[in-house]
């Protein structure tokens, strides 16, 4: 398995034996802020075109296939696209506040990624509490969504912000009490340390039943956090025509279309973490020599790999299904969602008492 | 709500009363596709009326000339051979069941499923192909002519159409997994836009949208024309009278199309393509009325004449026209997205509200 460790220490100690620590400090934080901007904008920009290749493939289309082999660079030339656009002032808007909005949201999907483990010792900060910081920077997001509609002095924009913030927060709950059950199951809150205990296997094989209705209920919940199909009531074109960024152009609708994708990456990220295993290989207990070959693949590959397959997921049914309604969003929401998610962390409690589970 | 709204289907404009997004009542506007058809048949002949009535509901545009033709026959006393009655008929179904498709792809996408107005224009695209064959256009292709046809059809004509009734049996069943089985849309489409029988014979809503009801309002089974007399066929009755019963109708009638399309097929006689008729048709004095069913109801085609080679009055009695102004009795009370579906159900074809 590679580690990552060894080549971190190495950074680390080389800038500190040469320079001042407040300047060798001030280097490191810079290497790792150029690394996430230059990552975050090149998962955002290819998720894009995976989403236009996997709707394709969906809706029998090609897709992208002009810019560059296989349409690679088309994304590239939207982004030049939307830099060349006019940013249009709204006449009564609220400036400040409007012009602040996209920002709330893309800083908010860049905090969560700070905390995600990439590959053993591969990532910006290890905290002791990962998922409550997860958990807590990537709500952030709908305080910029709520922002961008009130500020816009529209009211489809108004309306929804209004529908995205009551969407985000009721399944903001669901999406805690799955990640619990894990946290139940691995006893830490620390991602390296959940993603360790997964060495012996993923937790939704180990923690079977309530593991797998843990996953099910953390796709929906977070695919309804992400405002994405079926549940992107805040959007809907057939309604509202665009939703919070109706009154928002060119690189500054960007923004939001950026952090939406990246929302998708990060939670697709989480789930992968703490369901599947995150960097750890596929390991079954018994069969060393599956094991050993298993470990020859590096460990990003497998992180990303795994949230590739969550993220095709998603994507999957976002074009398969039609749209819900408002109230019977949050009817699924507070009506079954929940209380089965509430059983669920009764039925794991109850299994880890008894440890009925894989240890 | 319009006249340039997403999930309107064209120029038509919505006012509603809201509270909340609660509808409380709705009133449609129509004109902003001002036309004058029936006006300018007046001054034009019957053989140019044909090319005018393609364009008001454009989705059936052979049904829509048809209606004129018999119109005209009958008042001729004329009859058409077989060979014609029976072609009329196919491509009768044949376009019926392109709008179908086109109606499934378009109510898909105010649903939100986007991948459904896919699927369906893929299948329509073999339909459109064969018109394009037979006739050079895609969707105005004025092919029925007082008396007859316009010209024969294309050698190729019968093997395309057979290959397209295997094809489509098979693809059909595609649609049910994709939406009709979907709980999603089921909670969407299950009990939405109730209208009961009585709405829907009062408001003369007629084609899937009538028979979803309940009400049994096929032309084509109760006053047959061209060769439906000659067929074995059913008319798909739902008596739930919801969004579903609307979406379930049309997807039977799909399959019931294919049905009478594999009928008559191998049958088509031998023969002209035309009756004789003179250069200058000169219909007798007095009124003639012929209605058929086209994808989204009854049509009729009411001409006045004076014994002119042009007709004094027309007056056509259009679907979608009745079929709009229900929507206040079933989609008031319930939420905007609920109107979208419900007023997507109704099929409606804007250009022919406004004729």
């Amino acid at each position: 398995m590679y580690d990552f460790t060894s080549f971190t220490t190495w950074v680390h100690n080389a800038l500190y034996s040469s320079m001042s620590p407040g300047w060798a400090m001030l280097i490191e934080l810079a290497i790792v802020g150029i690394i996430f901007i230059a990552f975050y904008a090149v998962i955002g920009l290819y998720l894009v075109y995976a989403e236009r290749k996997v709707c394709a493939l969906i809706q029998n289309r090609k897709g992208p296939n002009r810019v560059g082999p296989l349409g690679l660079f088309q994304t590239i030339a939207d982004l030049f696209k939307l830099l060349g656009k006019e940013l249009i002032k709204i006449k009564n808007a609220d400036q400040f506040l409007f012009n602040l909005a996209p920002f709330i949201v893309i800083i908010a999907s860049f905090m969560a990624i700070a905390a995600l483990p990439f590959a053993k010792g591969l990532h910006a900060i290890d905290l002791n509490i990962g998922i409550f910081y997860l958990f807590a920077v990537s709500s952030l997001g709908v305080i910029g969504i709520l922002l961008a509609g009130w500020s816009s002095n529209s009211k489809y924009s108004l309306i929804g912000a209004i529908r995205s913030g009551a969407q985000v927060v009721s399944y903001e709950l669901s999406v805690g009490l799955a990640l619990l059950s894990v946290v139940i199951f691995s006893g830490s809150m620390q991602l390296s340390t959940i993603v360790e205990s997964q060495a012996n296997g993923w937790w939704i094989i180990k923690g079977h039943i309530p593991a797998i209705i843990s996953f099910l209920i953390f796709l929906v919940a977070s695919t309804a956090e992400t405002n994405r199909g079926p549940f992107d009531l805040a959007e809907a074109e057939s309604e509202l025509t665009a939703g919070f960024h109706t009154e928002y152009s060119g690189i500054k609708f960007a923004f939001f279309f950026l952090a939406e994708y990246m929302n998708m990456f990060i939670v697709a990220a989480i789930a992968s973490t703490v369901f599947l295993g995150g960097w750890m290989p596929f390991h079954l207990p018994g069969l060393d020599g599956m094991n050993h070959v298993m470990d020859y693949i590096p460990g990003f590959v497998w992180f990303l790999g795994k949230t590739a397959f969550i993220i095709f997921i998603m994507m999957w049914f976002k074009w398969t299904f039609p749209r819900l309604r408002i109230d019977q969003l949050l009817k699924l929401e507070w009506k079954y969602l929940l209380p089965l998610n509430l059983m669920n962390i009764v039925l794991i409690a109850f299994i880890v008492l008894m440890g009925w589970y894989i240890k | 709500m319009g006249p340039q709204h997403p999930s309107t289907h064209g120029v038509l404009r919505f006012e509603l009363c809201l509270k909340g997004e609660t509808v409380k009542y709705i009133i449609p506007h129509c004109g902003y596709i001002h036309r004058g058809i029936e006006k300018m048949c007046e001054k034009i002949t019957y053989q140019q009326i044909i090319h005018l009535t393609d364009r008001f509901d454009y989705l059936s545009a052979h049904m829509n000339n048809e209606a004129v033709c018999l119109a005209v026959e009958n008042a001729l006393e004329v009859e058409v051979p077989e060979r014609v009655k029976y072609i009329r008929t196919i491509l009768a179904e044949l376009n019926r069941i392109a709008s179908h498709q086109l109606w499934w792809c378009a109510f898909g996408m105010d649903l939100g499923a986007l991948t459904t107005f896919f699927y369906g224009l893929r299948d329509r695209e073999y339909i459109l192909d064969i018109f394009e064959e037979s006739f050079g256009s895609r969707l105005l292709h004025s092919f029925n002519y007082p008396g007859g046809l316009m010209h024969d059809i294309h050698p190729d004509f019968q093997k395309k159409v057979k290959e397209f009734i295997k094809y489509f049996r098979k693809k059909l069943p595609e649609y049910d997994q994709l939406l009709t089985g979907n709980i999603i849309f089921q909670q969407r489409a299950i009990g939405m836009g109730y209208m009961s029988k009585e709405d829907a014979i009062s408001y003369g809503v007629t084609g899937p949208s009538g028979r979803g009801s309940g009400f049994k309002c096929d032309v084509r089974k109760h006053h047959p024309y061209s060769a439906y007399s000659k067929v074995d066929f059913k008319e798909i009755l739902y008596t739930e009278g919801d969004t579903f019963a609307r979406y379930k109708a049309r997807i039977d009638e799909m399959w019931e199309s294919m049905n009478i399309i594999e009928q008559l097929i191998d049958n088509i006689p031998a023969g002209d393509f035309t009756a004789k008729m003179k250069p200058i048709i000169k219909l007798p004095v007095g009124d003639y009325f012929q209605r058929v069913e086209t994808a989204r109801g009854e049509l009729g085609c009411y001409i006045v004449s004076d014994g002119n080679k042009n007709p004094l009055r027309v007056k056509f009695r259009t679907p979608n026209f009745s079929n709009l102004f229900v929507i206040n009795k079933i989609a008031s009370g319930n939420k905007i997205a609920d109107l979208v579906a419900i007023s997507g159900s109704l099929d409606l074809v804007i250009p022919d509200i406004d004729r």
